[in-house]
Order: structure tokens, then sequence, then C-alpha cells
């Protein structure tokens, strides 16, 4: 098998079609068509993660290349206990959380505005309305999921990343911990954190 | 149980996380409170909201990687191959 092959194999849908475990040795025998079979196959997701992450075009480049040279030091290693397609979605939440430590923070707003304020009683001070679009037909659309993006850019980012990492993509509390270095406990609270904040940044664009 | 407490509680509520004793609790007051319905229904909403934008279907994106960088990683690829090998 060469990389034409294995670019054959590629169906839209994404690597179902390719041999995996053919891929893995060729790629632990350091062979060059199979690392370019690797970036052409799982590239393109990858990059979306690294821009989530980053969120900067320069960034995410770096992030990818950092990511796949990572990958490529370390795949002697790879024991196929997960899918190929996992293990490179970990490193590159790495290397994208290394470029954003490495970049000078934004100034921001202060977390404890975003947060519901309470009255001496526990009552909340805020009385919440309705929002002007039923649930359903704000998740359809496209101006709304970009308003969306942008409260979300707006977080903290200590805040951002916790939310990107936790529910967009998806990993799980203890793993979350591991590449932030805090406690799983924290984790939760800065989830839960997060997520007020940005119902909070939401109901400014959409409460009636 | 306050509002205070039950916006505390919301996120081990929702993963069903709460000890017995306090989802009652927290059932209880999310009967009597209007306003905590409201709040949560919009927390509930956000999650969603924020899964929807992000999510990799929906995001203005070209599929594939840029050529260039594509070349980029490659001709990183080959330096580090002939470092290793001069190893």
């Amino acid at each position: 098998m060469n990389s034409n092959d294995l670019v054959q194999a590629m169906d839209p849908a994404g690597a179902s079609a390719v041999d995996e475990p053919a891929l893995i040795a060729a790629l632990q025998r350091g062979e060059e068509w199979a690392f370019e079979a690797m970036v052409r196959i799982h590239g393109g997701r990858l990059l979306a993660v690294a821009r989530r992450i980053c969120g900067n075009e320069e960034d995410a480049r770096d992030a990818l290349q950092s990511a796949y040279l990572s990958a490529f030091r370390a795949v002697q290693r790879f024991e196929g206990t997960c899918q190929l397609s996992t293990w490179l979605h970990r490193i590159v939440v790495n290397m994208a959380l290394m470029r954003l430590r490495t970049r000078r923070r934004k100034p921001e707003e202060q977390l404890v505005t975003l947060l519901p304020a309470f009255q001496e009683d526990g009552h909340h001070v805020e009385q919440f309305s309705e929002w002007a679009m039923p649930a359903d037909r704000l998740l359809e659309r496209e101006d709304v999921r970009a308003t969306v993006r942008s409260c979300i850019a707006q977080l903290p980012e200590s805040y951002r990343q916790v939310l990107l990492l936790r529910d967009i993509e998806e990993l799980p509390t203890d793993d979350v911990a591991r590449m932030l270095s805090a406690t799983p406990t924290a984790i939760k609270v800065r989830l839960h954190r997060a997520r007020q904040a940005l119902s909070t940044l939401l109901r400014r664009e959409f409460a009636r | 149980m306050t509002c205070r407490a039950f916006a505390d509680f919301l996120d081990a509520y929702l993963s069903g996380e709460l000890p017995r004793d306090v989802l009652a609790s927290f059932e209880h007051h999310l009967e009597l409170c209007v306003n905590c319905v409201k709040y949560l229904e919009q927390y509930r909403l956000s999650i969603a909201l924020g899964r929807r934008a992000l999510e990799p279907s929906t995001e203005v994106l070209p599929t594939d990687v840029p050529e260039d960088l594509i070349q980029a990683i490659l001709v990183a690829f080959r330096l580090k191959a002939e470092a290793t090998t001069l190893d």
C-alpha cells in the first residue's frame, strides 16, 4: 500500500475506509507516505479543533504542525488501545493549550460580573424574562450560532478552555484536569461557572 | 433551598449527581420558584447552543487542511526524520 492507495481509500465521511493497523505499522516504520496519509486523513478535523481552542489561524496552524511532529516522535509507543483519531485529538488539544499559554492574555471581562447575583435572603436579584425566540428556532439559525461563538470568545480564558474541552471536545473531566494541571473538582466548578457566564452573555443577546 | 443554593446545584442536577435528599429539596424549589425554572431552562439551552455553535458540521470551515500547511508539516517531518537517522 502507498499514500495514493490510502488517500483514495478516504471517503467524505472520514477515515473509516482506511486500513488503520496497516497505517499505524507503516508509521512505526517511519514511512513518509504513511505520515502524509495521516496528515491528509485527520488534518481537517484536527485543524478545526486547534482553531476552536486557539481562536486564531496562526496559532492553530502552529499547534497542528507541532501536534503532528509530536505524534511522529510518539508513534512508536502507540499501542492501539484507542483509535488513531482519538490519540491525535488529544495531542492536538495539548498543543493548542500550550500555544494559548505562550500567548499574551487579552483583557477580559471579570467572571464575577457574569455570574448570577443574589439578595441577602438568597433570591436572585434579576427577574429572568423569556428569550425572544423559542429554543428550536435559536438552535437552527446560523446568525444565532455566530452570536454564540462570539459570546464564548468573551469568556475569561480559563473558563472558555474548560467549556470547549468538556462541552465541545467532549473530553472526560479527569483528562481535562490533567491537561490543565487542576483537580477534577476544580474543573467541575469551572465548567459550571463557564456555563453560567455563557448563559448570562446569551441572555443579554436573546432576552426580550 | 434558596435560589443561590439552587444555582450552585444546577450542574450536579443535570449530570444526575445530586444525593437523593438534596434532589428532593432541589425539585421542591423548582415547583415553587418560576424564576429558577427560567434560569434552569436558559442554562440548559446555553449548553445546547454552545455545542451547536461549535460542532464541526455547522462551523464555517474548509474540510481539508490548506495544501501549503500540509507541505510545511511534511518538510518539518523530513527534517525530523533526518535528524533521527543521524542520531
